[in-house]
């Protein structure tokens, strides 16, 4: 809503400056988004009469214009079409400076001198009218400075309301918060009853008073031809964001700024018959004002002039039925429309309008007449003619009764912790409209004013007399804390300590959007059925993702690409799936490794690139934290995303609990990434839960340590081996360890040595030589029995 | 006895100019060995007259002592010094980097959750969390958003092909965490947001922080020393506030809370409210006896002002250049 001080100046005495004002204004609950000038500089920028035109001698398309000033005659080259002698006009004087610091100096234009320049709207930042120049009405006095002339000393106080405050988008209704706020008078414009002078009656019929229980019409006939809207309301129009159209449509719109209200105006003479507010039929169509069809549907109420809609009701006029500049006869209408009627249908339609946006809020339902009186008088003044009786259809009871809202003091107490003396609760209610019944015991019942449409409950009457009040004057009061401590549960880890071991080892944390690129989804899981946005804002962002691993992948490459020497990232986030039971989401702890293994630095001469190892450690860290790392096995696995050889599953029992790989060869080419590139993801719900620590005794006896290679076909793993060798020692090994693994020279080219040291230690005794030489011998007499193994010298 | 005072000289000198421990063993031995000069002095004794000999042998046993001594500091010196000389050889420059990973970085947005959670933690909140796909129900009609309500149009809602939607508020947690622990409550829920808009202020996704407090003797008057104590914890120093009327369905009264920034505008940070009594309806908590309030903070805008971030939409590029500034 955008307001001129100066208007709303006449509506209430206010001597607060416009910043003072708008923050006022904002204290009230109405958002003031800006202050700004109602016209850009200019200066030397008068009233003017063209007294006579001539061709110009040398341009078809320029006129030589004689121009007075009201002190001197001066000679003008216009370019505009509409130049004509006679008219009053606006002109830049020799020395002025227009908007956008345009300088007019005296200049020759083909050969013809040129004092000064005669403007467009758009030239004086009054408009996009380019068309041609301003013209002024015939009474503008000569020679008086524009700014003065059309008061361009002035704010525009652009108001950000909030869908509750319907009953603000008008000047009353800002005047009157503003008034009530101040305690000041507020100034209504005249909107006294025109008598009837001419009986043109239009019936109007209410077929569907649930919707429109009140529709108050008028006609007026005889307007004269090719009137024009006065400058001070093609002014005030343009200050409130409404261009100037017709003096038909420039009324309507103007009393819709005042009063909130908005009004329709029809050509009479193209009304075929009484007018019936009815519900549309399914598939019913009318061509709007703006010229397109819509199709309605049986939700939506229309304005019919017998059996065909003319007009969308509190939407938009019909096209069949507009005003024209041949309007002789115009019918008004100012009606009231349900709320219900009219939410939510114009978004159907896919418009937005000021008069949809007015009644989808709520106008008041006692205005209609005064909005009508109100544009008649205007209409008159401008185009002259003669008003109709006045014809107010309305169905009592479907207006919207205003019921009394209870007050406790007791309750008013309660939710803002500022008691208030009972007063000072009426002094605020009554400033508001609100009248109010007391029972003598701090308890009111409270009736809303017909406009306020948002004071339903109790709490809406605290919010309006601490919103009087002000917000400041509510204290602060410490609220009472929890009584208890906060609980701390060992076995449970926190998000933020595995973030923490990642960051630690050198990645950094990002935050990827959750839709993503349906094509990279499906080069990367070509077998999962993405979860489709119904609206996406754009083609990337069209699938909710099914991995973090597409966004880790986008980034990386596009910080790789930005010369990026080494990626490390990682993400929390969730995962979406559609199942049977709907769309899942799974909390994963993402990440990505590419580019080298470490920074780059002189200890690393190498520069070697990143693989598998190094990031399964980052992932043992993280597995460790839990304390569950003996109940994890790392299988290998296949993933489509990822190089068969190289991609490894982690399980918890029988539970996936994330992935680990290579991405396979074939993606890294199609994404045109040269270098290797290692993924992770991992279910955060298995890292969140740790085991607690159980002590076990130490013993007091030394260990034996004994090394073994042994060789054995590629195709066993590592895992398999130590298991084998752990079952075998028995109960005297107390750790294993993998300190070796070689191929090459001496070995079979289809098999490696694994060099084991096997750590022994019993908790009861001392173990001998002897005792090792025989855990070793059975160690491999299983691994020679069931993995074919050799012992390697 | 001329003579052993002259010996005694010859070896102190030669003890001072032993070079290293090696030189200093010879002339340990040169005098104290066994046919070492002094030893042979001693040895000599038996020349002397049974009268003589007491005194004599003591001014030798003196000597002795005194020469033992000075080796033996003598050798201290050798000794550091060449450790002084080995160490030498073994210097490093330590400007040098240090050898291994380089410290990773968190997300500027997590930095400043974790920030939020841990203030408000503090004053007994606890976090809740909720879906991201959430359903008409929870993002809107419990928090008092019926259809067709201006309201919805406020939210830009991103819905997906089976009628579900992304959320547009992190407020269904407060339904969600009602539901499940009853009241009184005391929960943030931090996460992602989603709304259909995409320019230079606003991404599609970003991240809110609700906050809910419902019990008994809870007011406006608390909300604000909740968000005033907040304010000035989180960016540590106090700070001015706005609380202006404002409308959300969820709560009423609603207030915007603007910040005062250094260049002396107001700064919008959180909208918040006390809980709507049809909220607490749908939740089945008697809101006679209990009140609430509740609040919605955007991370980001928070983010953005703790650390000077101009341009929202890098939160979600994760350019390393930027991701590598928040260490």
């Amino acid at each position: 809503m955008r307001v001129s001080r100066s208007w709303l100046d006449e509506w209430v005495s206010c001597d607060l400056d416009s910043e003072a004002l708008a923050e006022r204004l904002t204290e009230l609950g109405l958002e003031v988004d800006s202050v700004e000038p109602a016209a850009e500089l200019f200066t030397k920028v008068v009233v003017a009469e063209v007294l006579a035109t001539e061709p110009h001698p040398n341009a078809d398309q320029l006129t030589l214009c004689h121009v007075t000033n009201g002190r001197e005659a001066l000679q003008v080259v216009c370019g505009a079409a509409n130049v004509r002698g006679g008219m009053k006009a606006v002109l830049a004087e020799v020395g002025a400076t227009l908007p956008g610091d345009v300088g007019i100096e005296a200049s020759t234009l083909r050969g013809v001198q040129s004092q000064g320049m005669l403007c467009s709207r758009r030239e004086l930042g009054l408009g996009e009218d380019a068309e041609g120049i301003l013209e002024l009405p015939a009474d503008a006095p000569v020679g008086e400075d524009l700014r003065g002339y059309l008061r361009l000393e002035d704010q525009v106080i652009d108001i950000d309301l909030t869908p509750n405050r319907g009953d603000c988008f008008s000047m009353l209704g800002i005047a009157r918060e503003l008034a009530a706020s101040l305690e000041q008078p507020l100034t209504i414009p005249v909107a006294d009853p025109v008598p009837a002078a001419v009986a043109d009656e239009v019936p109007v019929h209410l077929s569907a008073p649930e919707g429109c229980p009140r529709f108050v019409g008028r006609a007026i006939r005889g307007l004269t031809a090719g009137a024009r809207s006065p400058a001070w309301m093609v002014e005030r129009l343009r200050r409130a964001g409404v261009r100037s159209i017709h003096p038909v449509v420039d009324v309507t719109n103007y009393v819709m700024l005042e009063f909130g209200q908005p009004l329709h105006g029809y050509d009479l003479a193209k009304l075929q018959d009484r007018i019936d507010v009815r519900w549309s039929q399914p598939g019913e169509k009318l061509t709007l004002l703006d010229g397109n069809e819509v199709e309605l549907s049986d939700t939506m109420l229309v304005i019919a002039d017998g059996p065909r809609a003319v007009a969308l009701a509190g939407i938009m006029g019909g096209l069949s039925t507009a005003v024209d500049d041949n309007t002789q006869d115009v019918f008004l209408e100012a009606a009231f429309f349900a709320v219900d009627a009219i939410a939510g249908r114009a978004r159907q339609l896919g418009l937005h309008t000021d008069a949809s946006l007015r009644f989808e809020r709520g106008v008041d339902p006692q205005q209609q007449a005064r909005a009508i009186e109100r544009a008649t008088r205007l209409l008159l003044e401008i185009a002259g003619g003669e008003a109709g009786p006045l014809v107010d259809a309305v169905s009592e009871r479907h207006l919207p009764q205003a019921a009394p809202v209870p007050l406790r003091a007791r309750r008013l107490e309660q939710l803002l912790g500022l008691s208030l003396a009972a007063p000072q609760v009426e002094n605020v209610l009554g400033r508001l409209g609100m009248t109010m019944v007391s029972d003598g015991a701090e308890r009111w019942q409270v009736t809303p004013p017909p406009f306020r449409f948002d004071i339903r409950i109790e709490e809406d009457l605290v919010e309006e007399i601490a919103r009087l009040v002000g917000y400041d004057a509510i204290p602060l009061t410490p609220a009472p804390t929890a009584a208890s401590l906060a609980s701390c549960t060992e076995h449970a880890v926190e998000e933020d300590e595995l973030v923490d071991i990642l960051v630690a080892r050198g990645y950094q944390e990002a935050i990827t959007y959750s839709f993503i690129d349906e094509k990279l989804q499906r080069l990367l899981f070509p077998d999962v059925t993405p979860v489709g946005l119904a609206n996406p804002i754009s083609q990337d962002m069209g699938v909710l993702r099914h991995s973090l691993w597409p966004g880790l992948l986008s980034t990386a490459r596009a910080n790789l690409h930005r010369q990026a020497q080494r990626q490390r990232l990682f993400e929390l986030g969730c995962e979406f799936d559609e199942g049977a039971e709907g769309i899942t989401e799974t909390p994963i702890l993402a990440g990505i490794a590419a580019g080298s293994r470490w920074p780059e630095r002189w200890w690393d001469s190498e520069r070697s690139t990143v693989d598998f190892y190094d990031v399964k450690a980052d992932l043992e860290a993280l597995v460790a934290r839990t304390g569950r790392h003996q109940q994890v096995d790392w299988v290998r696995a296949e993933h489509p995303a990822l190089h068969p050889g190289q991609s490894a599953q982690l399980r918890l029992g029988d539970q996936s609990a994330g992935w680990l790989g290579t991405l396979h060869p074939v993606v890294s080419a199609k994404l045109e990434i040269d270098q290797p590139v290692v993924l992770f993801a991992l279910r955060l719900d298995v890292l969140l839960t740790a085991r607690l620590p159980h002590y076990v005794r130490l013993s007091k006896f030394p260990a034996l340590r004994r090394d073994l290679a042994v060789v054995v076909d590629e195709d066993v793993d590592a895992a398999t081996v130590v298991a084998h060798a752990r079952e075998a020692a028995g109960s005297a090994l107390s750790d294993i360890i993998v300190f070796d693994v070689y191929r090459g020279r001496g070995i079979d080219s289809s098999r490696k040595s694994i060099a084991l040291g096997l750590i022994l230690q019993e908790t009861s005794r001392t173990l001998t030589d002897h005792d090792a030489e025989g855990t070793v011998g059975s160690v491999v007499k299983r691994l020679t029995e069931k993995l074919g193994a050799t012992i390697r010298n | 006895m001329s003579n052993l005072a002259e010996l005694v000289e010859q070896a102190h000198a030669a003890i001072r100019a032993a070079a290293d421990l090696a030189g200093l063993d010879q002339v340990r031995v040169k005098y104290l060995g066994k046919k070492g000069l002094l030893t042979a002095q001693l040895k000599s004794l038996g020349q002397l007259s049974p009268a003589e000999r007491p005194a004599a042998g003591q001014a030798i046993n003196r000597e002795k002592v005194a020469l033992q001594e000075s080796i033996r500091a003598r050798q201290r010196e050798l000794q550091a010094a060449a450790i002084a000389a080995e160490l030498e050889r073994d210097v490093l420059d330590i400007t040098l980097d240090g050898r291994g990973q380089a410290m990773g970085t968190l997300h500027p947005v997590t930095r400043t959750l974790r920030r939020m959670k841990t203030i408000f933690s503090q004053a007994g909140f606890t976090v809740a969390t909720g879906p991201e796909v959430e359903n008409e129900y929870y993002n809107f009609t419990a928090l008092n958003i019926p259809e067709n309500h201006p309201a919805r149009a406020m939210h830009d809602t991103f819905y997906l092909r089976n009628g579900n939607l992304l959320r547009t508020h992190t407020s269904p947690v407060q339904i969600r965490a009602m539901e499940r622990d009853g009241v009184p409550i005391r929960v943030i829920a931090p996460g992602r947001v989603y709304r259909y808009d995409s320019d230079m202020t606003h991404t599609p996704m970003f991240h809110q922080v609700e906050g809910l407090a419902v019990d008994e003797g809870i007011s406006f008057a608390t909300l604000k020393s909740v968000l005033y104590e907040f304010v000035s914890r989180f960016f540590e120093r106090d700070v001015e506030l706005r609380f202006r009327p404002s409308y959300f369905p969820f709560t009423e009264p609603s207030a915007e809370v603007d910040i005062l920034s250094d260049s002396g505008q107001w700064l919008e940070i959180l909208g918040c409210g006390m809980v709507h009594p049809n909220v607490l309806g749908y939740v089945g908590v008697d809101a006679e006896r209990y009140t609430g309030y509740a609040f919605g903070m955007g991370v980001e805008r928070l983010a953005m002002l703790r650390y000077g971030v101009d341009d929202l939409r890098l939160f979600f590029e994760n350019d390393s250049r930027f991701l590598s500034q928040f260490i």
